[in-house]
């Protein structure tokens, strides 16, 4: 079987703009989450969010591009320039046609359903730009990046709410690995903080209207952030022969479906995912060093999560360190596995542990190391990255250490 | 609003929540008793928000720290009473 390995990462979201601003962040433990600013963002109980703030799409952009990019688009096309540009990677002839692209997302162009919802209905006007369906669709992000980059080979968007990042890259490594493709653009993007984004999570009522502390008790809800991470998946033969550096080796995945509740999460549909990722990266409970979590910071995900690797790694879980960065870059949704996997391969090749930040007090239900507040130096070789999504499909991705 | 009407209405959301007749929901069930789970409950909360033009404070994540008494359905009229004389005067 091929093997699969990461060349390239980017990223933008509520922290930084590239991967180091991002890993600075993250080693600081610093919050990306502050009062959202957007139209009439006073309508709204839940005023916070992980907002990427100052951010000017003319700076990145040209007019006919913004015309058609939405924001989630504009994220992608950001974060897939700094990976594709640290992979090293020119896309012609036949590599272009063996390299494809495939990113995950769950809310499209949302901003853009919203301005032209408030446009006609609102606002009563029946005209709306001509280009709003190629700007919304769900599939904007992934085509523009194929377009960018003349990217010709298997393409295509995955939705599966939060775990839609973690769905596409585990399609993006399961193609190099058959041989379908050669390299694989892949990661996911999102930018639901807007008025109709935010009004709809309220009526949930799981959003916490303070602060995200995921594992702590007292903990009250998510927050939502935005921004993208792509990364450049690539077989590690085709990677060695041209001298890549390799970033990491993404050794395994798993995927379940709970089949039992649309919101509330299972603690077996997870445990499947978590033992099934590291039956097919050969890891045992004692290998894996770090485990990025889902950590959303509501009740439910945080204990189920906890019961869910407390299963797996049997006594090995007092010694893994799981940790959600959601604290600081808030839940992405379908962007959220790969904004995480940035703290995946910090841990890899820095031997830098992220923190859960926000926290305040152990909650019994929660009691593995969660490292809280502070990051924490540990040299780990295998690790893990839960996501455990709405409608019950679980995505985890195991990593190691570049071989 | 006077209660007996507060009461007749959230008997009303409850009871389309539970798949009953009105007349078989009585105020000291919980809600777990009538079969309404976690999304039942939110739904009910928003018809209750719909129903009386109020705002209901409630957070899924802890239920039992809201302000909200959730307890029986006897309680929730109770609340509801509450949040209208506070909030529609």
């Amino acid at each position: 079987m091929r093997r699969v390995v990461i060349t390239g990462a980017g990223t933008v979201n509520a922290l930084a703009m590239d991967v180091a601003g991002t890993i600075a962040a993250m080693k600081a433990g610093r919050s990306g989450i502050g009062p959202l600013a957007f139209q009439d963002v006073d309508r709204l109980t839940v005023r916070i969010g992980a907002q990427i703030k100052g951010y000017a799409p003319e700076a990145h952009f040209n007019r006919q591009q913004i015309a058609l990019f939405d924001r989630f688009t504009q994220f992608a096309l950001l974060a897939a320039r700094e990976a594709i540009g640290q992979a090293g990677l020119a896309f012609s002839g036949a590599l272009a046609d063996r390299s494809g692209v495939v990113l995950g997302n769950s809310g499209g162009g949302l901003g853009t359903l919203d301005d032209n919802y408030r446009t006609v209905y609102a606002e009563g006007k029946n005209r709306v730009h001509p280009f709003v369906v190629p700007k919304l669709m769900n599939n904007a992000a992934a085509s523009q990046v194929s377009m960018a980059w003349n990217l010709r080979g298997p393409s295509f968007t995955v939705a599966s709410a939060c775990a839609s990042s973690n769905h596409a890259m585990g399609q993006a490594m399961a193609m190099i690995r058959s041989g379908l493709a050669e390299v694989m653009v892949t990661g996911g993007s999102e930018a639901m903080l807007c008025f109709g984004g935010i009004k709809a999570w309220e009526g949930l009522r799981v959003m916490s209207k303070d602060g995200c502390r995921p594992f702590s008790l007292g903990r009250n809800g998510m927050v939502q952030g935005e921004g993208a991470a792509i990364f450049v998946f690539e077989d590690y033969d085709h990677a060695r022969a041209r001298g890549a550096e390799i970033l990491a080796e993404v050794a395994g995945f798993s995927m379940t479906a709970d089949a039992s509740d649309i919101v509330m999460p299972s603690r077996q549909g997870a445990a499947r995912a978590i033992a099934g990722a590291m039956r097919d990266a050969r890891l045992n409970p004692s290998d894996v060093g770090y485990i990025n979590a889902h950590g959303t910071g509501t009740a439910a995900n945080d204990k189920t999560e906890c019961a869910a690797v407390a299963d797996v790694f049997g006594p090995d879980a007092d010694q893994v360190m799981i940790s959600s960065t959601k604290s600081m870059h808030g839940h992405v949704i379908g962007g959220t596995g790969a904004v995480e996997l940035i703290a995946v391969l910090m841990a890899l090749r820095e031997g830098v542990i992220a923190p859960t930040i926000g926290y305040e007090e152990p909650d019994p239900e929660c009691s593995l190391d969660v490292v809280p507040n502070e990051a924490r130096e540990a040299a780990v070789t295998a690790v893990l990255s839960n996501a455990f999504a709405f409608g019950g499909l679980n995505a985890v991705l195991a990593l190691t250490k570049a071989p | 609003m006077a209660k007996d009407d507060i009461a007749a209405r959230i008997v009303e959301i409850v009871a389309e929540q539970a798949v009953l007749e009105p007349g078989d929901v009585k105020l000291d069930q919980t809600l777990a008793d009538l079969g309404i789970d976690s999304l039942g409950l939110v739904e009910a909360i928003f018809a209750i928000e719909e129903s009386f033009d109020i705002s209901v404070p409630f957070n899924a994540n802890e239920p039992s720290e809201s302000d909200f008494d959730i307890s029986s359905v006897g309680a929730i009229v109770a609340a509801v009473s509450g949040l209208v004389t506070d909030q529609k005067g």
